[in-house]
């Protein structure tokens, strides 16, 4: 093995959120599924370790029908504010998932727009900058764009977490070079959420540098969840080596592997 | 407003113009990723009968990707069955003689305590058209009685003003549902002989007043069978297409009630919704409307919502009683709106949906404005 891989030994490239080192860069998510049952397989098979799950979905009356009662006992959970309209629905929402004992990390989700469940970043902004004052580990769900995401992070963002196509579309990464902007320019972890539906789209957000991919609609409505969790797995494993390992630059032509000018270097 | 769009659609789209589409037409609109209106009245029409199995294929795959395998359970509570509209097709018209009554306060509990114990978590809540007996006033007190028991709580009640909704909603209502009966003003007109209900405007604008009061979703539909079906259901898509797009942060839903027997005479003249029918209109409805729930009730027999579950539904009715003060069984039962097909407890539902690869979702809700609101 070469010195470039042996230096980046995945298993010293965890990623650091909300003063947890993270060995997973693959956030699942609970919706969609055909039964609770299924749920902790999958998880299992991903590897993650961060869930996130809608807090309008938990079943607090009904404790089989409560997703809460299915997921292992050492995961994180990342309640998102799905249903909130306003940056003030978002915080109540995150308020009842801290007080119903879900921690204090929250995915703000904050949609006006429910054709295309598109992100409000105005809203998102504001509801980022109260809860993460009081204290919560907020990652924001946001279209991505420079200047909202610049605003994220001084407003106390954890992570920020671009959309790459619209919820639920499995379109994949259409916002790539939006999300590639994004990568360069903030400081924060960078989780590509949203819009990514096959194995090698995950693969190559990580390859541009993602810090992490949420995934949900692909998993659950898969054929099989549970082997599409294994395949995201190894996507995100491989596409972050990648990244680490450092790709070779993209030729249009051929590029010879003893170089012509060589002997310029020989004696 | 829509009835502009009505109108105009009217002109584009005469009545010898469902005949005129072709297999052709049909999969050319299949192959198209957004349908517009156009796109709608092919697969309405004649020709769409013989594409349903790709029509039901495409719908699946939208409403999974968009919906996931969830199938969102509710069920109704009558509070009042006073009315003093005619409708020629509805139990509760004002010259049949039924039991009347309305729930008191204390009975809207019991009857509350009774459903929320099944585990259900979304409830409907209806009356009669009576401002004096089922005022909005009245509902607001049922709202804050039945608030804390349930994670969501819809209305379906005669049209309200904006101001009405808007206290309504503030009060703790997440959804409304009014159905235009028929979009077909002539027949609207024979079938509403009397009463509030005879002005076709002020029911047809009451879903943008809702959303205009700040309410987060809207239920709307025809009753299928009343009139020509293809117009109908035409106009409903259409419908919620406009306040789609008027109204981008309210979620939209559309129903497929088919018309039940009920205590009256009135049998309407236009052509019976076939199950075949009804599929195709599901099916239109999901592909034109990717983002819309639809929502089916028990007036469906057990058998065809287990045939319907996977074809686009993503609501569903269950253990329904439509008789006033039917749950807890109080001495104060009044009679029924229309008789039930699917009489299956809550259980039994749920254990169907399962059997069908779905899970059933009791709550997928959380109200966040109402003072009472379901605490955690």
């Amino acid at each position: 093995m070469n010195a470039i891989i042996q230096s980046v030994n995945p298993s010293d490239d965890s990623l650091l959120l909300g003063g947890v080192n993270l060995r997973s860069r693959l956030f699942v998510g609970t919706g969609k599924f055909s039964s609770h049952e299924i749920v902790p397989l999958v998880l299992e098979a991903s590897g993650s370790q961060v869930v996130t799950m809608a807090l309008r979905r938990v079943d607090w009356k009904n404790p089989q029908e409560n997703i809460l009662n299915y997921l292992p006992p050492n995961t994180i959970l990342l309640p998102n504010t799905s249903g909130a309209r306003t940056a003030e629905e978002a915080v109540r929402i995150a308020h009842l998932a801290q007080a119903a004992g879900c921690g204090n990390w929250v995915k703000i989700e904050i949609v006006q727009d429910q054709r295309y469940l598109l992100p409000d970043n105005w809203e998102t902004l504001k509801a980022t900058e109260q809860l993460a004052n009081e204290g919560f580990v907020v990652l924001p769900y946001m279209s991505p764009d420079l200047g909202a995401a610049r605003r994220l992070q001084d407003a106390g963002a954890a992570a920020i977490m671009p959309l790459g196509s619209p919820i639920g579309s499995n379109r994949g990464l259409q916002t790539k070079e939006l999300i590639r902007i994004l990568i360069e320019e903030i400081s924060l972890p960078i989780i590509v959420d949203a819009g990514i539906g096959r194995p090698s789209e995950a693969a190559e957000a990580m390859e541009m540098g993602a810090a992490a991919v949420l995934v949900n609609t692909a998993i659950a409505t898969a054929g099989d969840p549970v082997f599409m969790a294994q395949a995201f797995h190894l996507a995100v494993v491989a596409g972050r080596l990648g990244y680490l390992a450092g790709p070779g630059e993209r030729r249009i032509t051929a590029e010879a592997s003893s170089p012509l000018t060589g002997f310029l270097q020989e004696g | 407003m829509f009835y502009e769009q009505i109108t105009e659609w009217q002109q584009k789209l005469p009545e010898s113009t469902w005949a005129s589409f072709s297999g052709a037409d049909v999969e050319r609109v299949l192959a198209r990723e957004s349908l517009r209106p156009q796109d709608l009245a092919v697969l309405l029409s004649p020709a769409a009968l013989s594409y349903l199995e790709p029509m039901a294929k495409k719908a699946q795959a939208l409403t999974i990707r968009h919906f996931g395998r969830t199938i969102g359970l509710f069920t109704p509570l009558y509070l009042a069955n006073f009315c003093s509209n005619s409708c020629l097709y509805c139990s509760f018209h004002t010259g049949n003689k039924i039991v009347r009554c309305k729930l008191s306060i204390a009975q809207v509990i019991k009857e509350g305590e009774a459903i929320s114990s099944t585990g259900l978590q979304h409830l409907l809540l209806l009356t009669g058209e009576s401002r004096t007996h089922s005022g909005p006033a009245y509902m607001e007190e049922c709202v804050h009685a039945l608030r804390p028991m349930f994670a969501s709580l819809g209305l379906e009640v005669y049209p309200l003003a904006t101001e009405e909704y808007r206290r309504l909603f503030e009060a703790g209502i997440d959804s409304v549902t009014l159905f235009q009966e028929t979009y077909n003003e002539v027949t609207y007109a024979q079938v509403h002989p009397a009463g509030p209900k005879r002005d076709y405007h002020y029911r047809l604008e009451a879903p943008e007043r809702a959303c205009a009061s700040g309410i987060s979703s809207v239920n709307i539909g025809a009753l299928l069978g009343l009139s020509d079906w293809r117009q109908d259901a035409f106009y409903s898509a259409l419908h919620a297409d406009y306040l789609q797009k008027t109204y981008p942060g309210v979620e939209v839903a559309i129903s497929v009630p088919r018309l039940r027997p009920y205590a009256g005479s009135f049998q309407p003249s236009a052509d019976p919704v076939t199950d075949a029918i009804l599929v195709q209109i599901i099916l239109a409805y999901r592909l034109f409307l990717p983002r819309a729930g639809i929502t089916l009730s028990t007036r469906e027999s057990p058998q065809m919502r287990e045939n319907l579950l996977s074809l686009g539904i993503t609501r569903l009715s269950a253990g329904s009683l439509t008789s006033v003060g039917g749950y807890s069984e109080t001495d104060n039962v009044g009679s029924a709106q229309f008789e039930i097909a699917d009489e299956r407890s809550v259980p039994d539902v749920v254990a169907m949906i399962r059997a069908q690869g779905y899970l059933p979702s009791f709550c997928d809700w959380v109200n966040m404005r109402a003072k009472d609101a379901v605490g955690l």
